[in-house]
Order: C-alpha cells, then structure tokens, then sequence
C-alpha cells in the first residue's frame, strides 16, 4: 500500500516535470482541443519558469502568513494576550472571505500591477488556517505538562519554545499545508495584474478562446498543489512519528 | 528545612490557604492530607511559588524563596504532579535531563547522572532512555517523573497525589520505592495527598488540613491517640484506631530480645520491616502466640508475642 502510493507520488511529480521541461512532447493530447489551426501547446512564455514563478509567489506569501499567523496565535494564547482572541479572529477570517480578486482590484491604483499586490491578496488569503491551527495547538497541550514545565523552572519562554510550540507543531504545519494548497490554486488570478504564474496559460486560453491552453494551466496548478499537499504530509508524517 | 510563616492565598474574598504556619525537617517526609478544596494543593504550590501567596513567607535552609525569581527558584526543588506531566515530544532520557539542562550541567555530567536515577528507579537504562513516554506504562512513568524530579539533586522534592493516577497493588510498591528514595538520596519531601492511609505509610510528620488551615500536625501516632480536633478524629477513623496504631510500628522495632536457644522456635517467620498490623493477622491465622522476627537475609533478629502488640494497641 504505502509503496503504491510512493510509485504514484513519484509517477505524478515525473508527469509535471516532463510537462514543464518538454511540453511539446504533449502536443498530441491536447491537440484535439485547439481549433482552427491554434497552437496546441502554450507558446507565450517557458511554462517551467512560470510554474517556478507560481510556486515562489505562493511560498513568499506563505512564509509572510506564518510568521504573522503564529506570532498572533501565541500572543493570543498569553495570558496577557488573551483579550486580543476576538479582535485577532475578527481579521484573519476578514483577510478569508475578502475576495482576493477585490484586493488585487483595491491594491493595483495603489501599488502598481506586477507581484506585489498577488503578494498581499495571497498573504491575507493564506492566514486563517494557520491563525487557527496555531491557537488550536497551543491550547491542546496537556495542562499537566504545562504545569511540569513551569514546575521544572522553565521561564515562560523556555516553556513556549521548548514544550508548548514543538507540541502544536503538528497542528501548525497543518494550517500551513492547507493555507499552501488553498494559495497554489488562487495565485493563478495573480496574471490579471501582470504577476508571472501559470495564471497566465488559462488568461491566454481565455482571451483566445483555446480550450487546450485553460486545461494545461488548470492541470499544471492542480498538479503542483496535490504534490505539495502530498509532500509537506509525507514531511509532518516523518517528524512526527515518534509521538 | 522548611519554615512556612503566617501563608495566606486569597482568591477574591476566599481564603484557599489561611494564616499556616509550620516547619518541615530536613530528610523527612512530610505528609499533607485533606479533602479536595482544603487548600493542600495551594499550600504545596506556594511553597515552589507556581503560585504567589497573598502574604506570608517561606523559607528554604533559611532563605526567603522570594529573593529570588521563580523559575529560579524551581530549578532547585523537585516536583511531581498527578498524571507526571512528562514531556510527551522527549525521550525518557530527555525528560529526566531538563532540569540538569536548564541549570547548564555540562553533557558529560548529565549522562551519568540520567543513568543512575534510571537505576535507582529499577528501570534499565538500555531499555527504558531512548523510549518515549506513550511507550510506559502508568507506573513506569510515575517513575520517570520522580527521576525526573531528582535530576539536579534538589534538597527538596514536592509531590502532589503522585500515586494518584496507579492502581492500589503498583501503588502500594510506589509508595515503598518512594521510601527507598528518601532513605538512598535523603531528599526533604512535602507530599500532598487526600488518601489518610498513604499518609500514614509515608509521612514522618502528617499536617491535617481543612478549609485553607492546619488543624494539626504532628507524629502519625500522635494524631492517632490525641486528635486535636473532631475532624482529624474523624479522618484517622476512631473505630480502627487500634489498627491504625498497630501499622505504625514495624516488626523490627518492637520485637522482644530472643532468649537463648529459642531461636526459630516459635511460630511463624515475619519480616523486620513487616508492621505489626500484618503481624497480628499472620498470627491470628495461624493460630500461634508468637512470631520469630527476621531480617532481609533470614537470621532471626527478635520475637513477637499477642500479648506484647496487643499492648501496642492500647490508648496511650
């Protein structure tokens, strides 16, 4: 079981790579969906390089939502902290049901078109689970343990560092999988501002009405987000066996 | 030694712990029982300031615990909880050198020392340092947590229903091990408890509390014989006195010098260590009027007659 799901892991990331490096080789399937003499295969640009756009886009704004996201977490599970909760969920869950097309379209007359305004509506989008999961975390630490970490002389951020963080880790780096994936997906929207991305294959397929170009940028992006999704579990799964 | 003076916590207008005061000698065990809500548990955790009192002093080989700050202060007093709290991320070698850590102890001091408490708590340290704590059992861990506890060679060690979470027949040989301890390391105990038997088999000294005050405190015996209050008459069962009197003394310490030539004569063979509730029973059921005492390794040390622990049993 475990190395079916390996060869098929490895199958899947062998087909994204071959598609990237030597789309051409593809041509035939997709063929059938461009009409009217159209290319059969995105010609516009190095779908390699978009998809390593795509992905630093998406890690860049990643990195910036957990920093923020656990920092907040913690603060909010001070006790000091504590009263910050509603005001700290009241923004997060805004930064997740603001559309991010509505803060590409409120960020460009401010910043300019290009990566940056992709950025903020990806870093917004992308705090939420990882907001939650940290609080989730750091709350489900046995209270006994706290306790023996305090009465052990542990100072409060000896505690945070070396007990309360490493055991909501688990549950952290869930938050950022799932924020990961979720942003794979969204930062395709970036291309209406000009943000290089895999984005732009679908824009093109749209605006040329060609069937086969949507179907390669929507299968790139779907590909690389069950990858990562894959790859970052078969990454909690080997830190965390042991407990 | 411990001196606790005039300690109060209050908790809005409740006083969980109200104006104690009382001294723990060095190299003893010190036992304080009440009833959940009694404020045993606040006077414990006061002591290694995980809570600040409201007022009043403590004072550890005479120096005020607050001089210095907290987690300072803990890194210097052992401590076991209920449920021991064991670092569920670490190995049990791991665990047991956190506090030797915290203090800076250089690696080459720490293995050794991790090693010899594992000994000393009967759990092999090929087989127990690199296990995780989901891989003991309940009472392996309380075991760890009490290694634990006396990792950096704390003078004093506080326990808080640390047998609480075994079942009676590995709580009865926790309780024995924990006197082991105290005897190889002669750390000064504070144990809280709400049992009154496991007071009474562990505490040099017992402190009976109720509503955040001491209502006594003295020798287990005393708080048999001369209760100083209705409640601790209660507590130490005023029908079972006698028992309860009985189980205090050890075979060993009450036997009767054996005459010449009448060794191995005379009914069955208890323990030294043995107390004289268990044997009464064993002569009860046996039938005999006397009992030859031995020692660990079976040479008789003394004997032991009905008549002379009945005596024991009598209100002083």
């Amino acid at each position: 079981m475990r190395r079916a799901a390996t060869v098929l892991r490895l199958g899947a990331l062998g087909l994204l790579l071959a598609f990237l490096l030597v789309p051409q080789r593809f041509a035939p399937l997709f063929a059938p969906l461009a009409h009217g003499g159209a290319p059969a295969i995105y010609d516009q640009g190095n779908l390699a390089m978009l998809a390593l756009a795509h992905l630093t886009t998406v890690l860049a704004a990643c990195l910036g939502s957990t920093v923020v996201a656990v920092a907040l977490g913690i603060l909010v599970t001070r006790a000091s902290g504590a009263e910050f909760l509603p005001l700290s969920r009241a923004l997060v869950n805004f930064g997740q049901t603001f559309p991010p097309v509505a803060v590409l379209a409120l960020a460009v007359p401010l910043i300019g078109f290009g990566e940056k305004p992709t950025l903020i509506a990806l870093f917004l989008y992308g705090l939420l689970p990882i907001f939650e999961n940290t609080v989730v975390g750091l709350r489900s630490c046995p209270a006994a343990v706290l306790e023996a970490a305090s009465g052990m002389g542990m100072s409060a951020r000896q505690r945070l560092f070396s007990v309360e963080l490493p055991l909501a880790m688990p549950l952290i780096l869930e938050g950022i999988r799932i924020s990961l994936v979720i942003n794979i997906g969204t930062a395709t929207i970036g291309s209406t501002v000009a943000a290089k991305g895999l984005g732009e294959v679908i824009i093109a397929g749209l605006l040329s009405n060609n069937t086969a170009f949507v179907l390669q940028g929507g299968l790139a992006t779907g590909l690389m987000a069950v990858l990562l999704y894959d790859g970052v579990a078969a990454l909690e799964r080997r830190l965390y066996r042991n407990y | 030694m411990i001196v606790i003076e005039s300690l109060t916590k209050h908790y809005g207008p409740i006083a969980a712990v109200d104006g104690v005061s009382m001294t723990i000698e060095r190299d003893s065990i010190t036992v304080i029982v009440g009833t959940s809500g009694s404020g045993k548990s606040t006077l414990l955790r006061m002591i290694n300031r995980l809570i600040e009192p409201t007022s009043g002093r403590v004072l550890i080989d005479g120096r005020d615990t607050a001089s210095e700050s907290g987690h300072r202060l803990r890194r210097h007093i052992g401590y076991v909880i209920q449920g021991y709290g064991l670092f569920p991320h670490r190995t049990v070698a791991h665990n047991i050198a956190t506090v030797p850590r915290l203090l800076g102890w250089d690696e080459n001091r720490i293995r050794p020392r991790v090693a010899q408490l594992l000994e000393a708590l009967q759990l092999d340290p090929a087989v127990y340092s690199g296990k995780y704590p989901h891989q003991l059992s309940g009472g392996e861990q309380q075991r760890v947590g009490v290694a634990r506890a006396l990792a950096a060679e704390p003078a004093v060690l506080l326990m808080d229903e640390p047998f609480g979470a075994l079942d009676p027949i590995i709580r009865e040989k926790a309780q024995d091990d924990l006197l082991e301890i105290q005897r190889k390391f002669g750390t000064t105990m504070v144990v809280v408890t709400h049992d009154i038997d496991e007071a009474f088999r562990l505490g040099d000294r017992v402190a009976v509390m109720s509503a955040g005050r001491v209502l006594q405190y003295d020798r287990p015996e005393v708080l048999v014989t001369h209760p100083a209050d209705p409640l601790v008459a209660r507590m130490t069962g005023s029908a079972e006195r006698a028992m309860r009197l009985l189980s205090l003394t050890t075979a060993g310490e009450a036997a009767l010098p054996l005459t010449p030539g009448e060794a191995g004569t005379g009914g069955p063979a208890v323990p030294a260590s043995a107390s004289l509730r268990v044997v009464l029973s064993e002569l009860l059921w046996h039938g005999s009027e006397s009992a030859t005492v031995i020692d660990g390794d079976g040479t008789p040390r003394g004997r032991l007659t009905v008549a002379a622990i009945l005596a024991r049993a009598r209100a002083r």
